[in-house]
């Protein structure tokens, strides 16, 4: 089951991954190993084994709906590749800032 | 006609107008230029809408979800998705959640589960957002909703589904600085949200609205959310396309989707408006359901038209998976029944109760219950405590709504709260005070924050001794003899003359106070 290379860069798109020509090429063959490797589970014979969702057998772990301390506004900035005063800055690439920008 | 036809009519710019549309019933005929006989086109709507949950925290982590704090306050290493932070259940937003379900009859399955939907997006720091795909914790429901083309019937909306998810972050363009940046605040990341789907059951904007209405009506009233548009605890995409009979054959328009309404009024606007662009672009293209996918498009409310808007994805590849970092939620019928029980009442139940229980019209049940679940609490807590329901109705209705319309204030910030009016009222009911003078310690009261007795006093109104009220009257009676003959001769209506009188002479004496002692004393003669 060879990833072909435009799956790759399909993949790469919904990452928002820039990949050259090169990069595609080479992580192909890596990413069909990753697959491969977890495709050993089809191997197992499934037939009689309810679907699941978690191997751990608890469930409801919940916690009171109660205020915690959480970061100040410069902790929360300190390590952004760009920042403000306030807030987080990002290059304008999607939605209608993009298109404003276009 | 409905207001669909005219709203389509006026409100566009499109030149529907000239194809002399007309309405019929539920459905929507406009003539066709190529072909004599009219093609029958009906309205498809389903609604998404989101709640924000009442909670005070974030659904997976402790940061405040208050609205309005300055940017990327409210955060911590969970929502800003930092590596390593691991995401644990808010109790309340589940418990709001089945309620929620509860209150649109949905079905509350023994298990749901978390998964992760995929996409990229600048607001969304994880690169996930965690929602619920294939097992919600609320599943099939339905709302019952008023029908506005038989007054007093009801028209039943079929609820799909209703999921929890985390809000994501808010993106600013940044149009002053120049550079073209997006300004991220991640406050919301994180915030409790409903996800509640319809079936695409209604017909009409006007149908529609009235969903929403009902929808909002029911979130307030039950505690669930605050339902501000404004502050977007509640959001609204609305699907819909038409069903065209064309001759005998059947055809549907490609669905689309319409985001970024900002208000119940836009919503219909967003609708009426796709009817028209929808039909116009179907005689043009002859594109139907089969030929195109879903597209979404966004309101521009200043032009009221929809617009293509660019995808988050080229296509919608979201690659749902379960999320291992959380476990399933399980609910026990027993929670389901002790939330059930928190229920109370839904509006229609209240207005039907509050006539027997008080002695009320059902016409004014439906003005107090109209007014809110706020004014309902103060009625009833009113009605209580003077012992006398008609009465509170008639003074909540007159003057504190009154009031409160004149001054622009809402109930729970009435000056006047509902144990001053049960007591006041309650003082009528004894007789120790009058109608009238009651009315000069109300307003006394919506202007000065004093309790009933100090405003009394205020007012120089005393309570008035009986042995001088026995005198009063002996005086009135002694100088008009002719009232105490009409009284033994059977008339005992006559003694009304008299209250006018002793009024005159002494403002605070209680009008049914001396007409009783007024037939007393000529009885006894």
């Amino acid at each position: 089951m060879a990833l072909s290379e435009l799956e790759v860069r399909k993949l790469a798109l919904l990452a928002r991954l820039e990949l050259s020509d090169d990069e595609v090429r080479k992580l192909g063959p890596q990413i069909d190993s990753i697959l491969g490797f977890v495709n050993q589970l089809s191997e197992l014979d499934t037939e009689d084994v309810q679907p699941m969702t978690t191997a751990l057998d608890v469930d409801n772990r919940w916690r009171a709906d109660v205020v915690t301390a959480g970061l100040s506004n410069d902790q929360a900035l300190h390590n952004a590749p760009s920042r403000d005063d306030e807030c987080f800055r990002v290059p304008a690439v999607l939605g209608t800032a993009a298109a404003k920008n276009a | 006609m409905s207001s669909l036809a005219e709203h389509s009519v006026v409100g566009l710019c499109i030149p529907i107008a000239e194809r002399s549309a007309t309405i019929h019933s539920d459905q929507y005929r406009l003539p066709i230029m190529t072909v004599t006989a009219p093609n029958t086109v009906t309205t498809i709507i389903g609604l998404e809408v989101h709640v924000q949950l009442k909670t005070e925290t974030k659904l997976f982590c402790g940061c405040k979800t208050q609205f309005g704090a300055p940017p990327n306050t409210q955060v911590c290493p969970v929502c800003l998705g930092l590596p390593g932070a691991l995401p644990v259940m808010n109790d309340r937003a589940i418990e709001l959640a089945v309620k929620a379900g509860l209150a649109i009859n949905c079905d509350i399955p023994p298990m749901s589960k978390w998964d992760r939907k995929q996409y990229f997006y600048p607001d969304l720091p994880k690169g996930y957002q965690i929602s619920q795909f294939d097992l919600p914790i609320c599943g099939e429901g339905y709302l019952d909703i008023p029908d506005d083309e038989n007054d007093g019937d009801t028209v039943r909306i079929g609820i799909t589904r209703a999921h929890l998810e985390e809000d994501a972050g808010k993106s600013m363009h940044d149009e002053a600085s120049g550079t073209g940046d997006t300004r991220i605040d991640l406050n919301r990341c994180g915030t409790p949200l409903l996800e509640i789907v319809s079936e695409p059951d209604m017909r009409s904007s006007a149908q529609a609205q009235a969903y929403l209405t009902q929808l909002k009506a029911l979130m307030i009233h039950m505690g669930i959310s605050d339902c501000e548009m404004q502050e977007g605890s509640l959001r609204v995409d609305a699907n819909v396309n038409l069903h065209i009979n064309v001759g005998e054959k059947k055809i549907a328009t490609p669905i689309v989707e319409v985001k970024n309404m900002n208000s119940f009024r836009a919503v219909e606007a967003a609708i009426e408006h796709e009817v028209v662009r929808q039909y116009d672009v179907w005689q043009e293209t002859g594109k139907t359901i089969k030929e195109e996918p879903k597209t979404t498009r966004g309101w521009d409310d200043t032009k009221e038209i929809t617009f293509q808007q660019r995808e988050k994805e080229e296509s919608a590849d979201y690659r749902y998976f379960p999320d291992p970092d959380l476990l399933p939620v399980r609910i026990l019928r027993e929670q389901v029944e002790a939330i059930r029980s928190t229920l109370g009442e839904t509006p229609d139940q209240t207005r039907d109760r509050l006539p027997g229980q008080y002695g009320i019209k059902p016409y004014d049940a439906d003005v107090i219950v109209k007014s809110g679940s706020q004014m309902v609490v103060y009625f009833e807590r009113v009605a209580e405590l003077s012992g006398d329901g008609k009465r509170a109705s008639s003074w909540v209705q007159q003057d504190v709504m009154r009031t409160m319309k004149d001054r622009q204030i809402d109930v729970s910030d009435f000056p006047v709260d509902a144990d001053k009016l049960g007591d006041l009222l309650k003082r009528i009911a004894a007789g120790d005070i009058d109608n009238s003078r009651a009315k000069d310690v109300f307003n006394h009261l919506v202007d000065n924050d004093q309790s009933v007795d100090e405003a009394i006093q205020s007012l120089g109104i005393e309570s008035v001794d009986s042995s001088e009220i026995d005198a009063l009257v002996q005086e009135l009676l002694d100088a008009n003899p002719k009232i105490v003959e009409d009284v033994l001769s059977g008339n005992e209506k006559a003694v009304g003359a008299l209250i006018g009188q002793a009024k005159k002479k002494n403002p605070n004496a209680n009008p049914q106070v001396i007409r009783e002692t007024a037939l007393r004393i000529i009885k006894s003669k």
